[in-house]
C-alpha cells in the first residue's frame, strides 16, 4: 500500500510570536526538507485543516504564522499554543533561491504575503553576497497589522527596505502609502534584467505587476505565489485548479509568463 | 471467450462472484423518479442478474463504488487517530462503455496526479468491472465524439439477446471456468457499441482558453441555480471537500471525511478571511466546461469528458452541456474578432 498522505504528524510548538491579536507565528520542530514558498496543511483533529505557508525556516525549525480567520485557527489559537500540533507536508513547489541569484531583487509583499517570502528575504539578507542588492517593499493596511515588525528592524540595515502602510502611521522605518506608489522610485540599475517577486491580495498583485512592467522589468523576470483554496495539498480534491495547473502542485509559485495566462 | 447463458445459469454465477465481491449495478427504483410515475435508475447492490438494468442509463454514474459521496478518512478519540478498516470485499461494477473510460480519469487523478491517494488505492486494486453493451445509444448520449463508445478493458461484458439469455464475453482468465460451467453455448460474443448517436458534439481543434472572454458564459448568470447535479451525476468529476465533525457535545470524539465537492456550488473557491475566485455562475460554467474540453487534455493529453449525457438528464434549468461545447467555435470566433479591433 501507498503512504497514508492524509495521515498528519505531530510537531511541537517551539514558541508563539504575537504579532497581532489575530497572527501569530508559530515556531515548531521540524526535520526535514523544505523550501520558503511550500506550504503544511496544519490539521486539528475534528475541526479541519487550514494551508499554511512556510514563513521561516532554520535548522530543525519552521515557521507558520497563522491568521485566525475561521473553525480551524480559532480552535489553533485557543487550545494549541503551548502543545504540539498536527501538520501534513510540506506541499508545492517554494521558490527556487537559483533563480535570483546574481541579480537585482525586488520582493514586493502585501500583508500575509510576507509569510511565504520571509525565508528567502532572511536567506539573502544573511547571504548579500549571493544577490546584486534586495530590495523588499511590505505593505500593510493599518500599523496594526504589520507583521514581523522585529525582521523589518534587523533587515532594514542588510537590504533595502521600504515598509508602507496604506493609512495612519506607523512606526520607525514606516512610510505611508500603497506599495505601487514605491514601484516608480526603485533604484534599479538594470531592470531589464532585474528580477521581481510579487506577493500578495489579488487586486495589489494585478497593479504591482503593472507597475513592474512600466519600469522595465521583462516578465519572464516576475514570480509570483497564488494564494488559493487549498484542501487536500496533493492533486486530488480540485479546489486549487486553474485551467491545466494545480497550484498545490505546479504552484504556488508560478513565473509570471504562465502566472499571467492562468483564469480562475 | 463468449458464452450464451439462462438467466438461472447467470445468477448462478453471479452468486458464486458474490462470495469475494459486492456486485454494483443499475438499479430501478420504482416511482423514484424526478416527475412522477417515472423510475429513478441509479446504483446499488445486486444479488441477481434481472435487477441489472440493461436498457436505460442510470442518472448517477457507478463513481460512488470508488469514491463514496462521503467518506471517513479518520475516526478521532481524544487519544487516538485511527483509519476505517479497509473494506472486506472487492467490488464488481457494471457499467457501459462510457463510465469505463471515466474509470482511466478517475485513476488518473487519484492515483497519478501527486501522490497516491490511499483511500482510492485501497479500493480499486480490489475492484472489477462489467461492461454493459450498448445496442443503441439514448438521446443525449455522444460518447462517439468523446471517442469513448468502444472498450475492451473490461474483465467481462453482458447483454441479452432476443430471448432473453445473457451473453458474455469473459476476458478475466481467472473467471473463464466458471462461466464455462454454467454456459448452455460457447461461442463467439462481441458486446454491442454505439457507432452513431442522437446528439453530437463538435469541439474546436484550436480551442484555447481565450475562450473564457467569451460574452456566452454570462447567459448562465442567470439560467444557472448553481446546483451541481452536473458535477455530481457526472462519472468523470472527482473534486472533494473535507469536513470535520464531533459526534457529541463533549467534543471527544469526531471523524475527519470528505464529501463530493462541485464547481458549480458556492463555496469552492472561498478562501479563509472572505476571498472567493469565481463568483458568477457564468464563469463557473464556463470553468467545468473548459476543464472537461480543454483544460483536462492540455495536462493529460486525453479529453475529460466521455460523453454520458447525465449533466444534460439532470439539469433543473435544461441547460445543456453538450450545446455549451457546440457554441465554442462561435465563441472563439467572437473573441478573435474583439482582438482584431
Ligand atoms: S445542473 Fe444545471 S443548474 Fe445545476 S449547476 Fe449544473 S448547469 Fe447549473
Ligand atoms: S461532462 Fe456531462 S457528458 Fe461529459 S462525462 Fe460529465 S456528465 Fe457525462
Ligand atoms: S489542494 Fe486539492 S487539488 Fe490542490
Amino acid at each position: 500500500m501507498p503512504r497514508n498522505e492524509y495521515q498528519p504528524f505531530l510537531a511541537t510548538v517551539k514558541e508563539v510570536i504575537r504579532h497581532t491579536d489575530i497572527e501569530y507565528t508559530f515556531r515548531l520542530a521540524y526535520e526535514g526538507p523544505v523550501k520558503p514558498g511550500q506550504f503544511f496543511e496544519v490539521s486539528i483533529p475534528k475541526f479541519g485543516e487550514a494551508p499554511i505557508s512556510v514563513s521561516g525556516i532554520e535548522p530543525g525549525l519552521i515557521d507558520l504564522t497563522i491568521r485566525r480567520v475561521g473553525r480551524v485557527t480559532n480552535e489553533l489559537f485557543e487550545h494549541y499554543a503551548d502543545r504540539k500540533l498536527f501538520l501534513r507536508g510540506p506541499y508545492g513547489n517554494g521558490f527556487n533561491v537559483d533563480d535570483y541569484r546574481g541579480r537585482e531583487l525586488v520582493v514586493i509583499a502585501g500583508g500575509t504575503g510576507v509569510s511565504p517570502v520571509r525565508g528567502l528575504v532572511e536567506h539573502f539578507a544573511n547571504h548579500p553576497e549571493e544577490v546584486r542588492g534586495l530590495t523588499l517593499v511590505a505593505g500593510f493596511k493599518s500599523p496594526q497589522d504589520i507583521l514581523f515588525y522585529n525582521d523589518f528592524s534587523r533587515w532594514a540595515t542588510k537590504i533595502n527596505l521600504i515598509l508602507t502602510v496604506d493609512a495612519g502611521e506607523g512606526p520607525a522605518h514606516c512610510q505611508v502609502g500603497l506599495v505601487t506608489e514605491h514601484i516608480p522610485q526603485l533604484k534599479i540599475q538594470d531592470a531589464s534584467n532585474a528580477a521581481a517577486i510579487v506577493v500578495g491580495p489579488p487586486v495589489m498583485m494585478r497593479f504591482a505587476i503593472q507597475g513592474l512592467l512600466a519600469a522595465g522589468f521583462a516578465e519572464h523576470n516576475i514570480w509570483i505565489s497564488q494564494e488559493r483554496k487549498m484542501c487536500c495539498g496533493i492533486g486530488k480534491c480540485g479546489h486549487c485548479r486553474i485551467n491545466d495547473v494545480y497550484v498545490c502542485l505546479n504552484g504556488p509559485v508560478f513565473n509570471y509568463t504562465q502566472g499571467k495566462t492562468l483564469v480562475d | 471467450m463468449g458464452y450464451r447463458l439462462t438467466k438461472e445459469a447467470c445468477d448462478g454465477v453471479l452468486q458464486k462472484l458474490s462470495l469475494n465481491h459486492t456486485l454494483f449495478a443499475p438499479k430501478r427504483f420504482t416511482g423514484g423518479g424526478p416527475f412522477s410515475g417515472t423510475d429513478l435508475i441509479r446504483y446499488g447492490k445486486i444479488a441477481s442478474a434481472d435487477e441489472i438494468v440493461l436498457d436505460a442509463k442510470s442518472a448517477h454514474s457507478f463513481k460512488e463504488a470508488l469514491l463514496p459521496i462521503t467518506e471517513t478518512l479518520f475516526y478521532f478519540t481524544e487519544e487516538q487517530m485511527k483509519e476505517p478498516d479497509p473494506p472486506a470485499q472487492g467490488v464488481l461494477v457494471f457499467l457501459r462503455s462510457c463510465d469505463l473510460h471515466a474509470v482511466r480519469r478517475l485513476d488518473e487523478i487519484y492515483l497519478r496526479n501527486g501522490a497516491e491517494d490511499y483511500y482510492y488505492k485501497r479500493i480499486r486494486e480490489k475492484t472489477r468491472f462489467a461492461l454493459i453493451g450498448c445496442p443503441t445509444a439514448f438521446d443525449t448520449c455522444f460518447c462517439v465524439d468523446m471517442v469513448a463508445n468502444r472498450s475492451d478493458n473490461y474483465d467481462f461484458s453482458i447483454e441479452q439477446d432476443e430471448n432473453a439469455n445473457y451473453l458474455i464475453d469473459c476476458r478475466a482468465a481467472d473467471w473463464a471456468a466458471l462461466f464455462e460451467a454454467a454456459a448452455s453455448q460457447t461461442l463467439a460474443v462481441e458486446p454491442s457499441f454505439v457507432a452513431a448517436t442522437p446528439t453530437r458534439v463538435g469541439i474546436p481543434a484550436l480551442l484555447d482558453a481565450g475562450v473564457a472572454a467569451a460574452a456566452m458564459w454570462d447567459q448562465y448568470d442567470g439560467r444557472c441555480i448553481k446546483c451541481g447535479r452536473c458535477n455530481f451525476s457526472c462519472p468523470t468529476c472527482t473534486c472533494y471537500t473535507m469536513q470535520d465533525l464531533f459526534y457529541t457535545d463533549n467534543g471527544k470524539a469526531g471523524e475527519r471525511r470528505r464529501v463530493w465537492a462541485s464547481c458549480m456550488v458556492d463555496g469552492f473557491t472561498d478562501v479563509a478571511g472572505g476571498g472567493c475566485y469565481r463568483p458568477k455562475n457564468g464563469q463557473r460554467m464556463r470553468f467545468k466546461t473548459l476543464h472537461k474540453v480543454f483544460d483536462y487534455k492540455q495536462r493529460f493529453g486525453y479529453q475529460m469528458c466521455v460523453g454520458c449525457g447525465r449533466c444534460d438528464d439532470v439539469c433543473p434549468e435544461y441547460i445543456s452541456f453538450a450545446r455549451i461545447v457546440n457554441r465554442l467555435e462561435e465563441a472563439l470566433r467572437e473573441v478573435k474578432s474583439d482582438a482584431a479591433e
